[in-house]
């Protein structure tokens, strides 16, 4: 029984994500391999061969792979695919994007998002955005899963010996082709993987109302920005800040809803955070159910005093 | 070129679901069910690349039950030409569908498939890539822009930390994410009009496609409840509370 995890990587390093991903492939039971597919990448294949508990790095070195296009990484795991009982993606926008394609070529059904393993061959996962959690089990002989890697402490990045074996690459799809990225250069953590979220709801009434309130207390606590449907909706704030089931799903140490009454669709988008705060002058809001501690006050004197405060 | 648009009926995104007592799934007899949110942008964004001249006729499809001609009916409400219904009473998870959508993809050769990035009900991500791969097309998942233009369509997805752009050759597949459109309202007149479009109705077997599934649901059990905590009077208590209790600041 051998595990593969697909890594992710800037090509210099491995994302933290992928330490997730090695625990949850640990638990399933056998070796865990790290296939690292990039273009120059030899300094990260370096590292994931660092990461404990990892028995081999296989290395894969193509122009195709700089960007990670979903064609060519899943055309390359599925080359080597053969010898795997699991093959393991992290739950982001890059694993979700490939993982799907690999388990359609294998002719087995993938597991999205575990939270927890089971057994070799069992697995836990959220459904209706976390509203319910599902024990399911696999029926085909190879494993496709997506990690949730907030279900999963991350192995540590050092202390391993693992060789690293070079493979040569398969040929580039012509079909797609990458022509440009705009990563956000602010300073602020991104959401899904901020510690600390500040968001923002209905209640502040404008786009101007929501920066002036909202950004000092995001730059205090270093965290980044969020915001209820309601909030984007009403163009308050910019849709890529939307926490909700339709939204982003996220788990902070330290969640600030100010403003925000608690629509199911937002709750289920945060509910997992370690600490809820909650700000709101609606005693019956039902955030407050939520709340760890909860402030009935208006925001916009209680924020401020707040920031002033920290 | 044509333009096919897969639509999933769901539990309405308003609707708190509840586990059955028996742990057997969630209990959905009696509630609001919608079309999926994700896919009712895959269909606007569809319709509006036939409002620009670039698609010449939408087809919604949906796979799973009878009700889901009510969605289907929605997504012509909103302007797709006419809608296939795969009609099946049996569990259909995000490999079957693909495959079912694959025998479609065949039959109608359209340039793009557009469908929601996800439904929200299993969260799986899955049937768009699926499909993709299943008729090796490229792909472009999480779309927030789409352009068509010389056999091409540039997208601009949104990935972890901002968004990238890429380029396919159609056909192609595409998955739609929040940012792309805000769908129009469904009219009343449209509303009528759409109840004489042509929905056509099939069985998998029809089709040649085994939707056996893949993953057997063990039990599904309520997620860790939380409890409310304490009201604060003020923000020095707050404060106070989050540094020597909670310890996260």
């Amino acid at each position: 029984m051998t595990a593969l995890v697909i890594a992710e990587h800037d090509n210099s390093s491995i994302k933290p994500a992928t330490l997730n991903v090695v625990t949850a492939a640990v638990q399933c039971g056998g070796d865990v391999h790290v296939l690292v597919a990039g273009a120059s990448a030899g300094a990260a294949a370096a590292a994931a061969a660092q990461i404990s508990g990892v028995a081999k790095v296989l290395h894969v070195e193509d122009a195709g792979f700089a960007h990670g296009l979903a064609e060519n990484m899943a055309a390359q795991v599925l080359a080597i695919a053969a010898g795997y009982t699991h093959i393991l993606f992290a739950a982001t926008a890059s694993g979700k994007n490939i993982a799907p394609r690999v388990a359609a070529k294998l002719d087995v059904g993938q597991i999205s998002d575990i939270t927890k393993v089971d057994s070799p061959d069992t697995f836990e996962r959220p459904i209706y955005a976390g509203n319910a959690i599902a024990t399911v089990q696999s029926l085909d002989a190879t494993k496709v899963v997506t990690v949730r890697t907030t279900g999963f402490d991350p192995a540590a990045a050092s202390g391993g010996a693992a060789l690293v074996e070079s493979l040569s690459a398969v040929a580039a799809s012509p079909k797609a082709t990458f022509i440009g990225s705009e990563i956000a250069r602010n300073d602020r953590p991104e959401l899904t993987a901020a510690k600390i979220i500040v968001s923002g709801g209905r209640a502040l009434g404008s786009s101007e109302k929501f920066t002036e309130i909202m950004t000092p207390l995001a730059d205090k606590l270093g965290a980044a920005m969020g915001a209820s449907r309601a909030a984007v909706d009403a163009g308050y704030a910019p849709n890529d800040w939307q926490v909700g089931q339709t939204g982003k799903i996220v788990a902070p140490q330290l969640y600030v809803a100010c403003g925000i009454s608690g629509a199911i669709q937002h709750l289920a988008g945060m509910k997992d955070s370690k600490v809820i705060v909650a700000i709101n002058k609606d005693p019956e809001a039902p955030i407050f159910s939520v709340a760890d501690y909860g402030l009935e006050a208006d925001l916009f004197t209680a924020v401020p005093e707040l920031v002033a405060a920290l | 070129m044509k333009v096919l648009v897969p639509v999933k009926r769901v539990v309405d995104y308003n609707v708190k679901v509840r586990v059955k007592s028996d742990g057997s799934g969630v209990d959905i007899a009696n509630v609001k069910m919608s079309m999926n949110p994700f896919d009712e942008i895959a269909i606007e964004e569809a319709v509006r690349l036939k409002e620009k001249g670039v698609a010449t006729e939408v087809i919604a499809v949906s796979c799973g039950v009878t009700q889901c001609q009510e969605t289907l009916r929605t997504a012509m409400a909103i302007g797709a030409d006419r809608a296939i219904l795969v009609e099946t009473t049996d569990e259909l998870q995000p490999l079957a569908v693909a495959k079912l959508l694959k025998a479609l993809v065949e039959k109608e050769q359209p340039g793009l498939v557009i469908l929601g990035k996800q439904a929200i009900d299993d969260d799986c991500n899955q049937t768009g890539q699926m499909l993709a791969a299943l008729c090796d097309m490229p792909q472009a998942t999480f779309a927030s822009k789409v352009e068509v233009v010389d056999g091409k369509a540039k997208v601009t997805r949104e990935v972890d930390g901002g968004s990238e752009t890429i380029s396919l050759m159609l056909p192609a597949v595409i998955t739609t994410d929040l940012r792309l459109n805000e769908p129009r309202y469904v009219t009343l007149p449209n509303i009528m009009k759409a109840k004489k479009k042509q929905m056509d109705i099939v069985k998998p077997a029809d089709l040649g496609v085994d939707v056996t599934p893949h993953i057997k649901t063990l039990r599904v059990k309520e997620p860790p409840q939380r409890s409310a905590g304490i009201k604060v009077p003020d923000v020095a208590t707050l404060v106070a509370k989050l540094k020597n209790e909670a310890k996260v600041i």
